[in-house]
């Protein structure tokens, strides 16, 4: 099976691997996947105190496409508010790095990591996490 | 060294030229029917097949009467597991086979299965090793074939067959070895080892694509098939269909060939996938999946612990390698040959196997292990679990999300 460009890019120079301080109430969190089942996301976002995301990180255990989509969630959060952030979908994703159907799901890890990471964020500033609609898969 | 590197032996090997050129005649001046037996035509190409067929025979110490020529292995796995099926079922029902037997096993028993047979799938060792002892207690007065692989596919151990055929005729059944892998790349003996039949495929050992050959023992005991093609009756009545003469006479050079030369390359082969493997399990968390003992001199299959192999895969692009990683599959199931070893889902998820070849040289092997290395080092500093496993964090105690 062929990687679309995008899919290649992404992969060979992967934008904002690293890691963000988990303890600090401004980073939020979101770690989805099983390692069994071949894909695991952290995907991290530092927001300031107008609710701009300022800083995305992620690391992925997984295929290329998980690691594309994952990539591509960042530099995506990177500036967008934390509501704006909520609205992402798992199908731009797709568009974006012209998934294959059998990588469907890793756009869908990436879209639950970077909700996952919101209501981190949210719980550990006293509000409460956004119930999630249960997701494609 | 060209690039991409070619590390994927076990899934086909590239034809050798010696072998192409013996083909060539066949496709144009020699192009008779076989089975034409009233002219010069016809005669030639017959003469083509009848020299192959011994040259088959001699790899595995069969007599030429015994081999029959199929489009491959898969093939010859059914024709041998249903059409002994059919035949003898009225001496019993009963078939055993392995958990990391090839598809074309597995599937040709369940078809047997749903014809009303029983088949016991044996569970195999850590490392993947048949236990002769769950052999034996899993025979029955109604076993009439045990089905096991010379050697293995994905990890290349190679079974116990002589021992496995004096288990199977003591209670009076059938041995029959897929040895698709085996065969051209060790000794193999249908005499020494006790096989009553045997399957190959000429693409495996640098020969064509789309050809293979079934062994089927005529002596002590004369063992009957049921044809599972009807038509013309070539193949002594077992298999119909107008012979692939070209095909046959490459499956038959490259017999020839690895008679002469398998013994030798086995040492370079062996000795280039040890400097392999000791290489790159300098890693650390890096495995080495199977027995390593009894094994193919030209497989290593390696777990990189922490990073997913289609990933991998993908990071080393200029090698052509696979992966017990299912991450293509529709189903997202990681091999079952690593599984059925004991492996956890994300260790299967995290193979790769190298098979090297004829045509591997150990420039390539050099230049392999670096690849290997950059990327394996590269996607761990990306891997999230790497990074938790660092910390001291055991992965198990993690509540995962089912995906």
């Amino acid at each position: 099976m062929a990687y679309s460009d995008k899919v290649i890019d992404h992969y060979t120079n992967p934008r904002n691997v690293g890691t963000l301080d988990k303890s600090s109430h401004k980073v939020g969190t979101g770690l989805v996947g099983a390692p069994e089942c071949g894909d695991v996301m952290r995907l991290q976002i530092q927001v300031d105190d107008n609710n701009i995301i300022t800083d995305a990180k992620f690391k992925t255990f997984g295929c290329g496409s998980a690691i594309a989509s994952s990539s591509l969630a960042t530099e995506w959060l990177k500036g967008k508010s934390v509501d704006d952030a909520m609205k992402i979908d798992n199908m731009d994703i797709v568009e974006e790095l012209a998934l294959p159907p059998v990588k469907i799901h890793c756009s869908v890890l990436a879209e639950d990591a970077i909700k996952a990471a919101i209501n981190d964020f949210r719980v550990k500033n006293g509000m409460e996490p956004i119930a999630l609609e249960k997701s494609h898969h | 060294m060209n690039i991409p590197i070619y590390l994927d032996n076990n899934a086909t090997t590239p034809m050798d030229p010696r072998v192409l050129e013996a083909m060539l005649p066949y496709f144009n001046e020699k192009f008779g029917n076989a089975a034409s037996r009233n002219h010069p035509f016809g005669w030639v190409a017959e003469e083509g097949v009848d020299y192959a067929r011994e040259q088959v025979a001699k790899l595995i110490g069969a007599s030429e009467k015994e081999i029959i020529f199929t489009s491959g292995a898969t093939e010859s796995d059914n024709l041998a597991i249903k059409g002994v099926f059919e035949m003898y079922k009225e001496k019993g029902n009963h078939i055993i086979t392995a958990v990391t037997e090839h598809k074309a096993v597995l599937d040709a028993c369940k078809h047997v299965e749903k014809l009303g047979g029983k088949v016991t799938y044996l569970a195999v060792k850590e490392d993947g090793l048949v236990d002769l002892e769950v052999l034996e207690a899993a025979m029955t007065p109604e076993t009439i074939l045990v089905s096991i692989m010379y050697g293995n596919n994905e990890i290349g151990v190679i079974q116990p067959v002589k021992e496995i055929a004096a288990i199977a005729h003591k209670y009076g059944a059938l041995f029959m070895t897929d040895a698709t892998q085996a065969v051209g790349k060790i000794s193999v003996d249908v005499n020494r080892d006790g096989i009553d039949l045997l399957a190959l495929s000429a693409h495996k050992m640098y020969g064509p694509k789309g050809v293979g050959a079934l062994y089927v023992r005529r002596k002590g005991p004369r063992v009957k098939v049921t044809a599972q093609m009807d038509g013309g009756g070539h193949e002594r009545g077992m298999r119909s269909g107008t012979l692939n003469v070209p095909g046959i006479v490459g499956l038959g050079k490259a017999c020839e060939i690895a008679g002469a030369e398998m013994a030798s390359e086995a040492i370079r082969l062996s000795a280039l996938r040890d400097k392999l493997e000791s290489a790159l399990t300098v890693l650390e968390e890096s495995y080495v999946n199977g027995n390593v003992e009894h094994r193919l001199p030209h497989v290593a299959n390696i777990s990189f612990k922490y990073v997913e192999g289609e990933g991998l895969m993908m990071a080393m692009k200029d090698l052509a390698v696979s992966s017990g990683s299912a991450c293509t599959s529709a189903s997202l199931e990681p091999s079952y040959v690593l599984k059925s070893l004991g492996l956890s889902d994300d260790l299967a998820h995290s193979s790769i196997r190298f098979g090297l070849g004829r045509f591997t040289t150990e420039e390539e092997v050099d230049y392999a292990v670096e690849v290997t290395k950059t990327a394996v080092t590269n996607l761990r500093n990306m891997s999230p679990l790497w990074e938790m496993f660092k910390e001291g964090i055991d992965l198990d105690s993690i509540e995962w999300a089912e995906h």
